[in-house]
């Protein structure tokens, strides 16, 4: 026979137990709060949609008119009707490809040698600490080391190398750190299976740790790219061009040792020039550049879900 | 070896009848970290294919003292050791050692499975590969020979590409134990290697440890008393030594002994009280 549902709980009414288990009246502290943090967080978008509305808005013209000239054309602070930001794309995607080419494998070596094979010496210490503290170091100031030792110490002259090294410093600290991070991700679980079966420190580090920290270190890189791309101080001291510039039909390597642009210059250019066409074309250049730092963000967070691990 | 003098300290070894060769011989083993004492005056003489068990409770060194036998406390940065671990005469903490041939000699199995987290193939074909063996089919012999020998070739044979990760935890540890033997060493140190596992997985590892042994030397260090009465052949007890003016636990090896006779006459009083469930 079927058990009955009992009268009272404990000493209490059944049916007012009942109630208290599934009115769920009693966290409103809980429930303002939620409000709160989720005003804040629209709040955070909203500005954001602001920005990209107004930047829309300014530009349209641009965009109606001559979306393909725009993208194409030449830097020049002279005239809007011809102001482009094509020079300043492949300026942007030059030293992007420098940083890349510098920054990441070196930064990525010392992040391995800091946790792989020094972590505990007072080197390590030192250097994780300064490295912490170059992090915080302004942009500008990495401008004057450019200008100082790339441009005129090593006679690299204004050129996309100068640029490109004088960001690949600033960004350095930021990839030693991430993939420090990431490297210490790895749960040392997997470093003593491969030592377990008689693996030298470098095979370990190679074959388990660094492919294990791949999705780590890349979402890093990609960050720091997005980082570099964005800056302006640097490469304003280093001589990016701001107001005309002729480079022909320079094929890429020639470009690389010769003047250059980049769109945060070319942003700060056209925003110095008087006159209605050159708010539209500085707002049409800084939706590019948004634009541009939002995809490469978002294929960082991409990334970093796709490859997330469960250990 | 003088059983009179070996009796006056807290030890008590005895050569096993049965085995003809030692495989480990320690002396006055003494395992720091940094300044504190974690395991001292260990002497134990481990022979060759036999199954010893370490047993005693919580923090007494048992895995300090096996760790010390491979050279993993090497990875530990404060750990020091002091005194002798003979490897078939030769010490392993003496001068021009080469740890990473210590350790493709002397195989280990961790307490939680650690598979690294790639294929079944690739999890067994590292070890392998990186003591020079090259050769696909090569690589292929020794991956079904160590999953056979594991008891699990029939459960992955169609499925070597897949992950390791997607195995249950028993079938990962068996892979670790395939993984150890796939680099055919000499000695197997097995730290604990049933405590993640349900009843019949550990039953299923037993058997495997059984089936082995005549190939392997084998310790094994367990908090089951009744794994290590099952599967030993020789027993190590050890214990905690706390020094009340210094506030120190220290781990001591208490007695050393066939196993059959640990757990039915053991000499030490302590022994009798740690098995028989009075105690830790």
């Amino acid at each position: 026979m079927p058990l009955s549902n009992p009268q009272t709980v404990g000493g209490v009414a059944a049916s007012s137990v009942t109630h208290d288990i599934t009115s769920g009246k009693r966290d409103i502290k809980g429930k303002v709060l939620e409000g709160m943090l989720i005003i804040a967080l629209a709040g955070s978008l909203l500005i954001l949609a602001i920005l990209i509305i107004d930047l829309l808005r300014r530009s349209w013209p641009v965009w109606t008119d001559r979306p393909g000239e725009f993208l194409r054309g030449p830097l020049n602070s002279a005239n809007a009707a011809d102001a482009g930001v094509g020079q300043a794309i492949r300026g942007t995607i030059e030293l992007a490809l420098v940083v890349a080419v510098v920054a990441i494998p070196l930064g990525t070596a010392c992040a391995v040698y800091l946790e792989e094979y020094a972590s505990k010496s007072k080197l390590a210490s030192f250097t994780r600490l300064n490295v912490r503290n170059l992090a915080g170091v302004p942009s500008i100031v990495y401008g004057l080391l450019g200008l100082a030792i790339f441009v005129q110490f090593f006679g690299l002259g204004r050129s996309i190398w100068a640029g490109g090294l004088a960001l690949s410093a600033l960004v350095l600290p930021i990839v030693v750190i991430t993939a420090s991070e990431a490297l210490r991700a790895v749960p040392q679980s997997i470093r003593e299976g491969a030592y377990g079966v008689g693996a030298t420190r470098w095979e370990t580090t190679s074959r388990h740790v660094l492919p294990a920290a791949g999705p780590g270190i890349l979402t890093g890189v990609v960050l720091s790219l997005a980082r570099a791309a964005g800056e302006a101080a640097p490469i304003l001291l280093v001589g990016a061009a701001t107001g005309l510039l002729r480079t022909g039909s320079q094929g890429f390597f020639e470009q690389l040792g010769a003047a250059f642009t980049a769109l945060p210059v070319a942003i700060f250019s056209y925003a110095r020039q008087p006159g209605e066409a050159f708010r539209e074309v500085t707002a049409a250049a800084s939706l590019v550049l948004l634009v541009l730092v939002l995809l490469m963000n978002g294929v960082a967070i991409w990334l970093r879900n796709r490859y997330e691990r469960k250990w | 070896m003088d059983i009179e003098t070996e009796a006056a300290t807290h030890n008590e070894v005895s050569e096993s009848p049965a085995a003809t060769e030692n495989v480990f011989v320690t002396r006055d083993l003494h395992v720091f970290y940094g300044d504190f004492l974690a395991v001292r005056q260990v002497d134990l003489d481990i022979a060759k294919n036999e199954i010893t068990a370490f047993i005693g409770p919580s923090g007494c060194g048992k895995s300090t003292v096996l760790r010390c036998f491979n050279r993993m406390n090497d990875l530990i940065d404060s750990a020091r050791v002091e005194g002798s671990v003979d490897y078939h005469g030769i010490d392993l903490y003496g001068p021009g050692v080469d740890a990473v041939e210590v350790r493709r000699r002397i195989g280990m199995v961790f307490q939680k499975p650690n598979p690294f987290p790639k294929s079944i193939y690739d999890n067994l074909a590292f070890g392998p590969k990186i003591s020079g063996v090259k050769k696909r089919s090569e690589l292929d012999d020794i991956v079904e020979s160590s999953l056979r020998r594991a008891a699990l070739w029939d459960e992955v044979k169609d499925r070597l590409k897949s992950s390791a990760m997607g195995m249950s935890g028993g079938q990962q540890q068996r892979l670790c134990i395939a993984r150890a033997i796939a680099v055919e060493p000499d000695v197997i140190l097995m730290d604990e290697p049933c405590s993640a596992l349900d009843p019949i997985a550990t039953g299923k590892i037993e058997e495997l440890m059984d089936e082995i042994k005549t190939e392997y030397t084998i310790i094994i260090v367990t908090h089951n008393m009744q794994q290590a009465a099952r599967v030993s052949d020789m027993t190590a007890f050890y214990s905690v030594e706390v020094n009340e003016t210094s506030d120190t636990r220290t781990g001591i090896l208490v007695e050393y002994d066939r196993t059959d006779k640990m757990f039915s006459n053991p000499a030490d009083e302590r022994t009798e009280r740690y098995v028989t469930g009075r105690f830790g």
